[in-house]
């Protein structure tokens, strides 16, 4: 069972294709269901997504992480890009169906279980998410 | 020539709700001590162990043949957790036996009683041999005690944290067959939501519908809440998404039953009653859901 | 490397099959495709069918938003089919709704819904 790190640069959009295609394998094979790893997925997306708009390059980091009754996937997405001046306004959740302006990172935050950001202008970005696994065995 | 030297510290794993034992400083020598004394007499305190077991009538559910594998294995493992210092493998171990004991009806007093039954037959012997040397039988029960406290421990949090998610699995089995996906007309699909419902609930309601949707193909639902009482935001949140969602896959949704406290509360997050589709009551919500599925009658709905 | 998808003239529509894995270069280069044929076969309506879209995020979103706008300022109707159920919902909690768009939930229902509002029309 894979014990490490997944590195995955991300300097163009095709990257952002292999970074979730990646995660979204991790996932699988971790035993996440389909929903959850299409979650997965679709959050790597827009984390490496943001980092080609605003940062140009980055780097997406997975991996698999546990604690005593349940094992997860974190996802580390970093850059040294221009960071975001105002963290609250990029959080705000509008709670509507807005159609994803900006950096979606509410959206983000929906579909993973914890979230974590670090940012301040001129001093790039990290944002920690990290999706649990239930300990379900197969249906 | 013994050392005073302090032996490298393992790294301590800690788990939720364990007290963190510390690790005494007992120099190898004496551990492998032990780990040997309880080696070459497996044989004779495995069946002292099994005698109390059967003695103490713990695992009457299993058969005397089932018991002795299982005993064997448990010896082991607890052999070799006293000599390596991590319990990684008996963890995993006390997660598999637990998975094959529970369905047969074994209870966590059981399981915790026949760990203990061990420590002490094990704590015993080492009294029997080292009985003249008094001294050093306290510095060996030094090195033995916290380790066959957390190996107890081990054991017996494996085993209640398989339990929990055996309870749990048959919670969402629960969850599933209480709230069915009904498919009453051809393309029609009616999710009739009782009770209280939580976040998680919401989710998987959402997902069993999407589901139904793609095997029944189904281009309307309704889904009636007049059995629900009060709606958070968040959960009013994930009907929207369901409504939302339900969409992408070709399927109208109306909804049936919003009682004004419900209806208040999707307002204030945001929602346009006026763009969702909603009717007073269930019957009226089949009827118009029927309309639009007679494709000759009513133009199918647009796209907003 | 450059994926092309496949666009084919069924009567007066068009079907595109989106495989998995587009890159953001190869979904703009759809666009142009698809805008470009019905301009020159006057198609009626554009199906895109992403049954095999695995992850749809918000550029995607975005784009197909898009190349349905610039369809109706052709004259032309465009429906998405083919969305899977995980993909919606991971869809609606980014607040992905595509709206403005049609959905259907796979070829033969666009196909079904195609017929159906042009036969109202006519």
């Amino acid at each position: 069972m894979f014990a490490g790190e997944i590195r995955v640069p991300i300097n163009s959009d095709q990257d952002i294709v292999l970074a979730r295609q990646k995660g979204k394998t991790l996932a699988a094979d971790a035993g996440f269901s389909p929903v959850d790893c299409t979650l997965v997925a679709t959050a790597i997306s827009e984390l490496a997504r943001n980092i080609v708009s605003y940062a140009k390059k980055g780097e997406i980091a997975l991996q698999l992480v546990r604690d005593s009754r349940r094992s997860g996937i974190l996802i580390i997405a970093s850059d040294d890009g221009p960071g975001i001046a105002d963290l609250r306004l990029a959080l705000r959740d509008g709670f509507s169906t807005s159609g994803s302006l900006g950096l979606g990172l509410p959206g983000v935050r929906r579909l993973v279980d914890e979230f974590q950001i670090s940012s301040s202008a001129g001093q790039g970005t990290v944002v920690k998410v990290t999706k649990w696994r239930l300990d379900h065995r197969e249906k | 020539m013994a050392n005073r030297q302090n032996p490298p510290r393992k790294p301590l794993e800690r788990e939720l709700g364990q007290p963190e034992i510390p690790r005494n400083e007992a120099p190898p020598e004496l551990l492998r001590e032990l780990v040997a004394h309880l080696r070459q007499n497996r044989t004779q305190l495995r069946e002292e162990w099994l005698r109390r077991i059967s003695e103490t009538r713990l695992l009457t559910a299993m058969t005397k043949e089932e018991i002795f594998a299982e005993a064997t294995s448990v010896y082991d493992s607890y052999v070799e957790a006293l000599e390596t210092g991590t319990f990684e493998a008996l963890q995993a171990y006390a997660r598999n036996l637990s998975e094959r004991i529970i369905p047969r009806g074994v209870e966590t007093h059981e399981v915790i009683g026949i760990v203990l039954l061990l420590r002490d037959v094990l704590a015993r012997s080492l009294f029997a041999k080292y009985q003249a040397d008094f001294e050093k039988l306290n510095r060996i029960l030094d090195a033995y005690e916290p380790a066959a406290n957390r190996i107890a421990n081990t054991v017996a949090v494996g085993f209640v944290q398989e339990r929990e998610r055996v309870i749990r699995q048959q919670q969402e089995a629960i969850r599933e067959l209480s709230t069915p996906v009904l498919q009453v007309r051809e393309r029609l699909l009616i999710l009739p939501i009782i009770g209280v419902i939580d976040p998680q609930r919401a989710r998987q309601l959402t997902e069993q519908l999407l589901r139904g949707i793609r095997t029944n193909r189904a281009k309307v639902v309704v889904i009636d809440i007049t059995g629900v009482a009060a709606m958070d935001v968040t959960v009013a949140n994930h009907l929207v998404q369901t409504v939302e969602a339900s969409r992408l896959l070709g399927a109208t949704v109306i909804v049936t039953g919003l009682s004004p406290e419900i209806a208040q509360t999707l307002v204030t997050i945001g929602v346009d009653l006026g763009k969702m589709n909603t009717v007073g009551d269930l019957q009226g919500g089949i009827e118009q859901a029927e309309k639009l599925l007679g494709y000759k009658v009513v133009p199918v709905s647009e796209p907003r | 490397m450059h994926l092309e998808v496949p666009i084919l003239k069924q009567g007066e529509f068009l079907i595109a099959t989106i495989q998995a894995a587009l890159s953001d270069a190869d979904l703009e280069h759809l666009r142009l495709a698809l805008v470009q044929r019905v301009v020159r076969f006057r198609s009626r309506a554009v199906i895109v069918d992403v049954t095999a879209m695995d992850v749809m995020d918000s550029f995607a979103s975005r784009t197909l938003r898009e190349i349905a706008l610039m369809i109706r300022l052709r004259g032309a109707e465009t429906v998405i089919v083919g969305i899977q159920p995980e993909v919606a919902f991971a869809m609606v909690q980014l607040g992905l709704t595509l709206e403005g768009v049609g959905t259907a939930l796979d070829l033969e229902e666009g196909l079904a819904y195609l017929n159906q509002k042009f036969k109202t029309i006519n």
